[in-house]
């Protein structure tokens, strides 16, 4: 079992409940494969650095998950196949990134508990900068 | 004062050419990992143009400026970053 982290962009046209169905899908995906989830980030409409397929803004989406290094693929494909994708990006965690995940997961779970809302920059930077 | 003759005098001391050294601060601080889903952190690496720049000007060290390298292309490709721009600060 190898650590992965899946980040994907969707269309902005998607209604709320559009957006979640499809994190839904691809999460079934997942599971379906043999992988576990370990974390799921919703980072909400966020604008682009640059316009894809003449969008400026999208919903981002981030997975970690544990599985064999074959789900890849097929989480890929299904990407692919999905017209809501815009753009993903996924990869294989090594030790030190897996370390951090962890981190970052425990800090957002702590800020969560808080009733300090804050959005997933935030902890990043404090992580970052130590 | 014969001695202060054959000396040269200045009105402001003069600047000796003693740079700062340059450090890598993944080293210093011990970061690990270099994460892409921060872009501010990662713009401290790049010029106004979007640019990545060189260990010579940033003082970053061989093997960590590989992994900044990664991160600035992952932010670029989830449009965390642009490719290229003018006046990104």
């Amino acid at each position: 079992m190898n650590k992965y982290e899946t980040v994907f962009i969707l269309t902005p046209v998607l209604s709320d409940d559009q957006m979640k169905e499809a994190v839904e899908k691809f999460k079934t995906v997942l599971t379906d494969n043999g992988a576990t989830i370990v974390n799921e980030e919703n980072w909400g409409l966020r604008k682009l650095a640059y316009p894809i397929q003449k969008k400026t803004t999208g919903f981002y989406n981030l997975l970690e998950f544990e599985a064999e290094p074959t789900i890849a693929a097929k989480l890929e494909t299904a990407y692919r196949r999905d017209e809501r994708v815009i753009r993903f990006l996924t990869f294989h965690l090594d030790k030190y990134a897996a370390e951090y995940a962890v981190k970052r997961r425990n800090k957002k779970a702590a800020a969560e508990q808080k009733p300090t809302e804050e959005p997933a920059e935030a902890p990043v930077a404090e992580v970052t900068n130590e | 004062m014969a001695q202060t003759q054959s000396e040269i005098r200045y009105l402001t001391p003069l600047s000796v050419d003693k740079r700062k050294k340059k450090y890598c601060r993944f080293k210093r601080s011990g970061i690990k990992y270099i994460d892409y889903k921060d872009p501010e952190f990662l713009k401290k690496f790049l010029n106004e143009q979007g640019k990545i720049l060189p260990r010579r000007i940033t003082g970053t060290s061989l093997k960590y400026q590989r992994r900044v390298a990664k991160a600035v292309k992952r932010a670029r490709h989830l449009a965390l970053l642009p490719f290229v721009t003018d006046l990104m600060k």
